[in-house]
């Protein structure tokens, strides 16, 4: 596979897209269409890249797939390094899966400077794509960071009407976060004389160091994420958002913090993940149910899924710092699982928003009446982020609380109260959306989906329900890059056997040998 | 006999071309008026060109000492020479449209930048302290007359009295610290400076003198706590002048201090550094913090080169030739993103006149889409956004601070750049998110225009091409460390 550089390409065609649309003159009618047309096609094109990339992958290799490395900058020992594993893969695929979506999803609602909209969501693509497949510390941060500059343009000049709040809290927040991790990869590029991803995973760095250099990482990746107490760019970034903004937000860069955790605090820095991990342990509980409490009283619809959000990537950071196969497992599929169903969900919050333009949940009411296809495509999203079995969402919750179950009892306990009010929520927000009584003449009147809404939301739901049925086409490929993370813990995992019940451990044995049969079991169950 | 002489100067040759054509236009000027202004335009654009010509054609690399041990002609000068009288070509190419659209017609002011220029070529060879002052008089005193040479305007003259009268105070506080420096050692050439003050026990004396030289000098970069003169003299000097100040006299204010740093005072780095690390963070806080509340354009560019100069001093930290190779990479990108900033400003009109204040660039994208997006291509540069050049300015030198082992130093200079990306943001902002004012004029001027997509272009070409800037500056800097 090394002699095509399938990860480049699919990196740089979305910018050559965008160069493309912006070399295009005039703002005509014809301009528009043939700008939105690049868009779709290349993000498409992107998409199929992706999937060619899927189907090569081989699933039982532990190595880096796909791997292009070239001298960057030499004196600091930079490299062009990219490739993907088994962690990586689905983000990639997801990134360029929701892009075209985004696309389709901006065709009749943007009017205001279309092709620099357009453009602006392909250079994310770009940086999207690079940030998962990036083996090289700098061409990551070079990615991750890049991606403010389209975001904060997007919000500021597409948003709702506090959008230069949003965009610049959204902005500083992150920025300030990632300035630290930098220094911190600086420091660790120093002492290593790399900066090759790979490199640094073997290199042990002073348990000193190792707990500056966390924190430093947290303070990215928990703003990232977004981690309670950090989280409050999320909900204004996600209100003043256009919605395809939304979506990718939620879908993809939110998943960068999670990712970042499994690419760097993890495998470089073990001794201070767990001597952190019980702190995160407790910012995620106090995430899940705090916020979960937050988006029960919301009456901003994507306020609502914004805060649901964190809650859910509450999950994710509980199940990574479990520090063991299914609870990491859980964090990844939750992770993709919540990349589709938010995207869906905020893309369902926009069909109505486009044409009340409220998100006010107060102001809808029984759309199951004249909006059926709407209303029935809600409902399995609402199911997917409620995790009920069946669907994506279940496959993550689950593995990500039994990780938890086996480190912590009471941590997961808590946590789990948290799929109660997760599921009070959503519950609240489809009865007075789609079921509610009739509040409104203009609600009544809304048109059901459109041809290019159906069009989009049919992959969404089509895969909330595959992954929801078949998780273990994903969570094979995860396994082996899950275990080379997991490698340098398992040393001080035998050492202290009495923390870890038996019980606990020889049932989690059986769900690393086959998961998928053990989601059905319980899916039984219920 | 003739022959020897030659071959002494030949390492000078940019200098003395430059001093020769400035003399002839000066004649020239004198004796055909005011009507001779584009042809002494040309003629300093040409020649600016042809001496970094000989620079490009001379031997680099071969240390050479010249007019009796007061130069050097050695790598490092030869590539700061070369950027500055880059920074000369690009500066004076901003001042043609200026001259042309306000119908300002005095031959003496591209004259003047060439003689500054001078001064500043010799600042960066400079080897000895006698050369070194006179060479900063040189370049100073015709940059004070620049500021004012808008002299009927209150503000220009203004700026031209302040920066003359805290320009002389600075330049006594150098005269002082030689001094101090001279009757310890009992020398002013930097290589018997150096070898004596490696061989005794510090004097205290020199210990001092040292201090005011650096204070000097740091009044020249506008580094903390010298700075105070830079918004008052960035906002009333007219602003090609403006444009001038902060490109080029900083990158040879620069050139001084790394010279002095790693040769008559190499043994005194662990003082030094103490200075640099006051001086880097107190401006890199100061110029994040004060640039927030600006609202003038070249105030909060006066704010963000100050704070610009405190990262750059980061990099001399470490006293490592990777340090300062970043601080040589660090100017030449700085350099070209400034200048790229000024022909967007001088290009943005209304009604035929100049708009300095942030809020009246509302809506620049509206009507000047081009020029509002370069803009912001160069101020999310300024903030340090990857993947454009000014990213990996800062970079490096945050790198080699690491290197040296400053972290705390590192992620104070770090936070400051967040808080200053803040006022670059702000007026990303204005130009992208707010409803236009007014209407803005058609800029029709092409060496602008150049100007402003040659420093884009680079920006987002850096990225991809790094090595070639990466090497000359390691080859610089390498020079300084046999």
């Amino acid at each position: 596979m090394t002699e095509f550089p399938i990860l480049s390409l699919m990196t740089f065609l979305p910018l050559i897209g965008a160069a493309l649309m912006l070399l295009m003159k005039g703002q005509g009618e014809s301009v528009l269409f043939r700008s939105k047309m690049v868009a779709l096609l290349v993000s498409g094109l992107t998409f199929i890249l992706s999937l060619v990339m899927l189907l090569n992958f081989d699933p039982a290799s532990t190595d880096y797939q796909f791997e292009e490395k070239k001298i960057w900058f030499e004196s600091i020992g930079i490299s062009y390094h990219m490739g993907v594993d088994g962690i990586s893969l689905f983000f990639v695929v997801l990134s360029a899966f929701l892009t075209p979506i985004c696309v389709l999803a901006s065709w009749n609602s943007v009017s205001l400077r279309v092709k620099e909209y357009l453009a602006a969501f392909l250079l994310l693509e770009t940086f999207m794509i690079g940030t998962f497949c990036a083996l090289d510390a700098i061409l990551f941060y070079l990615f991750f960071e890049g991606v403010l500059i389209p975001m904060f343009i997007i919000i500021g000049v597409w948003g709702g009407p506090r959008r230069v709040y949003s965009a610049f809290k959204f902005f500083l927040y992150t920025l300030l976060g990632s300035v630290l991790m930098l220094v911190a990869l600086l420091t660790m590029i120093v002492q290593a004389g790399t900066a090759d991803i790979p490199t640094l995973m073997g290199t042990d760095f002073a348990p000193e160091l190792q707990t500056w250099l966390w924190l430093a990482f947290f303070a990215s990746f928990a703003v990232k994420m977004p981690m309670w107490p950090v989280h409050t760019w999320l909900p204004d970034a996600h209100v003043e958002a256009p919605t395809a903004g939304s979506v990718i937000l939620a879908g993809v860069l939110l998943k960068m913090g999670g990712y970042g955790f499994l690419r760097f605090s993890l495998p470089m820095l073990p001794d201070a993940t767990e001597f952190f991990a019980p702190m995160v342990f407790g910012l995620s509980v106090i995430a899940i149910i705090y916020t979960s409490l937050i988006a029960l009283i919301q009456t901003d619809m994507k306020k609502m899924i914004a805060y649901s959000s964190v809650a859910h990537m509450g999950f994710v950071t509980l199940g990574i710092f479990t520090l063991n196969m299914q609870g990491i497992q859980g964090a990844v599929f939750q992770m993709i699982s919540h990349g589709v169903v938010s995207a869906a969900l905020f893309l369902a919050i926009g069909v109505v928003y486009d044409r009340l333009h409220t998100r006010d949940i107060g102001r809808y009411g029984n759309l199951s009446k004249n909006m059926p296809i709407y209303a029935t495509v809600f409902v399995i999203l609402m199911l997917g982020a409620v995790g009920l079995p069946g669907t994506s969402g279940f496959v993550g919750e689950f593995l990500a609380l039994l990780g938890v179950f086996k480190v912590d009892t009471t941590v997961a306990t808590l946590a789990a109260s948290g799929v109660v009010l997760g599921a009070a929520y959503m519950l609240h927000l489809t009865r007075k959306l789609v079921f509610g009584p009739k509040v409104n003449e203009d609600a009544a009147e809304m048109s059901d989906l459109t041809t290019v809404e159906k069009a989009y939301f049919l992959p969404l739901v089509v895969l909330v329900l595959w992954l929801g049925i078949a998780p273990g086409y994903v969570l094979e490929r995860t396994v082996p890059a899950i275990e080379s993370v997991l490698s340098r813990y398992e040393v001080q995992v035998e050492t202290i056997p009495a923390a870890v019940p038996d019980e606990g451990q020889a049932e989690g044995q059986i769900i690393v040998e086959d998961p998928a049969p053990q989601s059905h079991d319980s899916e039984g169950e219920e | 006999m003739s022959g020897m002489n030659w071959l002494m100067l030949s390492p000078v040759k940019p200098e003395l071309f430059l001093v020769v054509v400035g003399l002839v236009l000066l004649m020239l000027g004198a004796l055909r008026g005011q009507s001779s202004v584009g042809f002494i335009l040309s003629a300093v654009l040409a020649s600016f060109v042809v001496g970094a010509g000989f620079l490009l054609l001379s031997d680099a690399g071969i240390p050479l000492d010249t007019l009796g041990g007061m130069i050097a002609a050695d790598g490092f000068s030869v590539w700061m020479r070369l950027l500055i009288l880059g920074g000369l070509f690009i500066s004076t190419l901003l001042l043609v449209g200026w001259l042309k659209e306000n119908q300002v017609f005095k031959f003496e002011i591209p004259l003047l930048y060439l003689l500054s220029g001078v001064g500043m070529l010799f600042m960066v060879s400079a080897t000895n302290l006698l050369s070194l002052y006179v060479s900063l008089e040189l370049s100073s005193l015709c940059l004070y007359v620049l500021a004012a040479i808008n002299r009927d305007n209150l503000k220009s003259t203004e700026s031209g009295l302040k920066y003359f009268i805290l320009g002389a105070l600075s330049s006594g506080l150098l005269l002082f610290g030689i001094s101090l420096v001279y009757g310890f050692t009992a020398t002013l050439s930097y290589a018997e400076i150096g070898a004596i003050l490696s061989q005794m026990t510090l004097p205290a004396g020199a210990m001092v003198g040292m201090v005011f030289i650096l204070a000097g000098l740091v009044f020249k970069i506008s580094a903390v706590p010298f700075h105070m003169w830079t918004p008052d003299v960035y906002e009333g000097a007219p602003t090609p002048v403006t444009a001038l100040f902060a490109i080029v006299p900083k990158v040879a204010a620069f050139g001084l201090i790394i010279r002095l740093l790693t040769g008559p005072f190499a043994s005194l780095h662990e003082q030094a550094s103490q200075i640099i690390v006051f001086v880097a963070l107190a401006s890199s806080v100061l110029g994040a913090f004060a640039g927030l509340v600006q609202n003038n354009f070249k105030r909060l560019i006066a704010y963000s080169s100050i704070a610009n100069m405190g990262y750059a001093l980061l990099g001399l930290l470490s006293g490592t030739p990777e340090g300062v190779a970043s601080v040589v990479l660090y100017l030449t990108i700085y350099m070209i993103m400034t200048a790229g900033l000024f022909a967007v400003l001088m290009g943005v009109k209304r009604e035929g006149h100049n708009i300095e204040s942030i809020s009246d660039f509302a809506g620049l994208v509206k009507k000047c889409p081009v020029k509002a997006y370069c803009m912001t291509g160069l101020l999310f540069s300024m903030s340090g956004l990857p993947p454009l050049a000014g990213f990996f300015a800062k970079l490096f030198v945050f790198q080699s601070a690491v290197a040296g082992g400053y972290f705390v130093v590192a992620v104070i200079g770090v936070l400051a750049s967040v808080v200053a990306s803040y006022y670059y943001l702000r007026v990303i902002k204005v130009m992208l998110f707010d409803a236009p004012l007014g209407d803005f004029d058609k800029d029709c001027c092409a060496s602008r225009k150049a100007v402003m997509i040659g420093a884009v272009a680079f920006i987002l070409i850096f990225t991809l091409v790094p090595n070639y800037l990466l090497d000359q500056a390691q080859v610089a800097a390498g020079t300084l460390f046999p």
